[in-house]
């Protein structure tokens, strides 16, 4: 993976200057201001998952389609994945995000096959071929409890972080200890039980750091259905289609600031709007 | 002492086995009675077969099902398994995950059920599942935490339940080891006879591992 040139580690009193925000915020941040009006728009989310069907009704169109195998020590980037979705998984995130975001470019990143079957080390090439596309957003709604594994996603989730992509991940659904949603670089999510797509609230005692919707939610799912699903695997794509809006409205924002403007917005923050 | 061989010697002692089944089989009776469900069951992943086995099974079907096996990959059961995550479906007919000739089989076709993977380290041991709450009940997250419990309690178990079978298959005679553990069992047979005869056979013992 390509290094961006290294910042500054010091700011001389004659550079302050050039590093002015493009955007100046205002006093009280509303969710006016951050994402109402937004479609989505000119923000590139990767779905990596288990694929997402084709022409699916509640999802619209795919921009792209890829999945990553890996043969002996050769990592395969098929990028013109006809396969679609072995699982309805994927299919499931596409939908949340596009019903939030319904003009955002949707690209699925294949690492998990028929029956949600899959490897720590496919996850891994996915997630590190997805971060060297530059997309905005990354969906991930899964992890792997393998601790071999940890150090490594760190790394990409830290280099995401650095290079604009903000990676939102799944909290696992019970308490065990899985990633990336572990790492403080991504946004991690779990579910609260209201029906409200719009209603997300900040945890103060993390390490889950958000809580979406995500019981009962009717979802895409294979063949042109719908399925009723229940778990943090659906509350994650709420995040990422208002992180999209949010984007499609402030493009110029860094993770960091996308994150602190998730908290100020959410629905137990302020006066909740 | 390698970890065999600690729960071979202990085996002899405990003959564990039954002990760990009631404790199985009494997660999955409280699970049941808690969530006022139908019924409840415990697989197990038998690996080497690629097969999930009910172990214990409280209310509809009970008794006649434990032993019964089925491919892995199967139904609910198997994709939570995989996915290593729990599982909430209301209406088990309209989700194509459900295998309901497996279902059939059992002769118990549930509604609804919840079912949560048995994680122990970085290994899943099985799945619990909980089978038709009262379909009045919405469910809830709280329940969810409360099923994350009662599959924490049931995966000690069940990883308990597996060296006590691999401790017996050594006392059959398999594996290097038997021997020890047959040593075990003999002389906690001799522990109430006064005849010192345990005496003696723990002198000999110590003499050995001094030779050792």
């Amino acid at each position: 993976m390509t290094e961006e040139p290294l910042p500054a580690w010091s700011l001389p009193t004659d550079a302050v200057e050039r590093i002015a925000l493009p955007e100046a915020w205002p006093g009280r941040v509303t969710r006016e201001w951050a994402w109402e009006g937004a479609t989505g728009a000119g923000v590139r989310v990767c779905v990596l998952d288990s694929g997402i069907e084709r022409g699916h009704p509640l999802v619209g169109e795919v921009q792209q389609s890829v999945a990553i195998s890996i043969e002996g020590d050769e990592v395969i980037v098929d990028d013109d994945d006809k396969a679609g979705d072995l699982c309805g998984h994927g299919t499931a995130c596409a939908g949340v995000i596009r019903s939030l975001a319904p003009e955002s470019e949707l690209v699925s990143v294949r690492v998990l096959g028929a029956g949600f079957t899959g490897s720590g080390a496919v996850l891994l090439e996915g997630l590190r071929w997805a971060i060297e596309q530059g997309y905005d957003v990354i969906n991930m709604s899964l992890s792997t409890t393998k601790q071999k594994f940890a150090n490594l996603l760190h790394e990409l989730a830290d280099t995401a972080y650095f290079r604009r992509t903000m990676l939102i991940a799944s909290a696992h659904n019970m308490p065990v200890e899985s990633y990336p949603w572990r790492f403080s670089s991504v946004i991690s999510v779990g579910s609260h039980e209201q029906a409200d797509p719009f209603a997300y609230y900040y945890n103060p005692t993390p390490p889950v750091e958000f809580f979406a919707r995500g019981v009962d939610v009717e979802v895409a799912w294979l063949g042109g259905g719908r399925l009723v699903c229940t778990g943090n695997s659906f509350a994650t794509p709420h995040i990422a289609g208002i992180a999209a809006l949010t984007l499609s409205k402030h493009p110029e924002l860094t993770p960091f600031q996308l994150k602190s403007l998730l908290y100020l917005t959410a629905s137990n923050v302020g006066d909740g709007t | 002492m390698s970890e065999d061989l600690r729960s071979v010697v202990a085996a002899g002692v405990l003959g564990a086995e039954q002990h760990y089944r009631e404790l199985l089989q009494s997660i999955v009776e409280v699970a049941r009675a808690i969530f006022k469900a139908k019924a409840s069951s415990i697989f197990l992943l038998d690996e080497a077969a690629d097969e999930l086995v009910f172990e214990a099974v409280a209310g509809e079907g009970s008794e006649s099902l434990i032993g019964r096996r089925f491919p892995s990959s199967t139904g609910i059961a198997g994709f939570v398994l995989v996915s290593r995550q729990p599982l909430v479906i209301e209406d088990v007919v309209a989700d194509p995950r459900f295998s309901r000739e497996t279902a059939e089989s059992t002769g118990f076709v549930p509604k609804g059920l919840m079912a949560v993977p048995l994680l122990h380290e970085e290994r899943t041991l099985g799945v619990l599942e909980v089978l038709d709450r009262p379909s009045d009940a919405r469910f809830t997250l709280a329940e969810m935490e409360l099923l994350g419990l009662f599959a924490n309690q049931a995966a000690i178990a069940l990883d308990l339940l597996q060296r006590a079978r691999r401790a017996q298959s050594a006392l059959a005679g398999e594996g290097d080891i038997a021997v020890l553990a047959r040593l075990a069992a003999a002389l906690e047979a001799r522990e109430d006879q006064d005849d010192g005869s345990k005496e003696a056979a723990l002198r000999l013992l110590e003499a050995l591992e001094q030779v050792l």
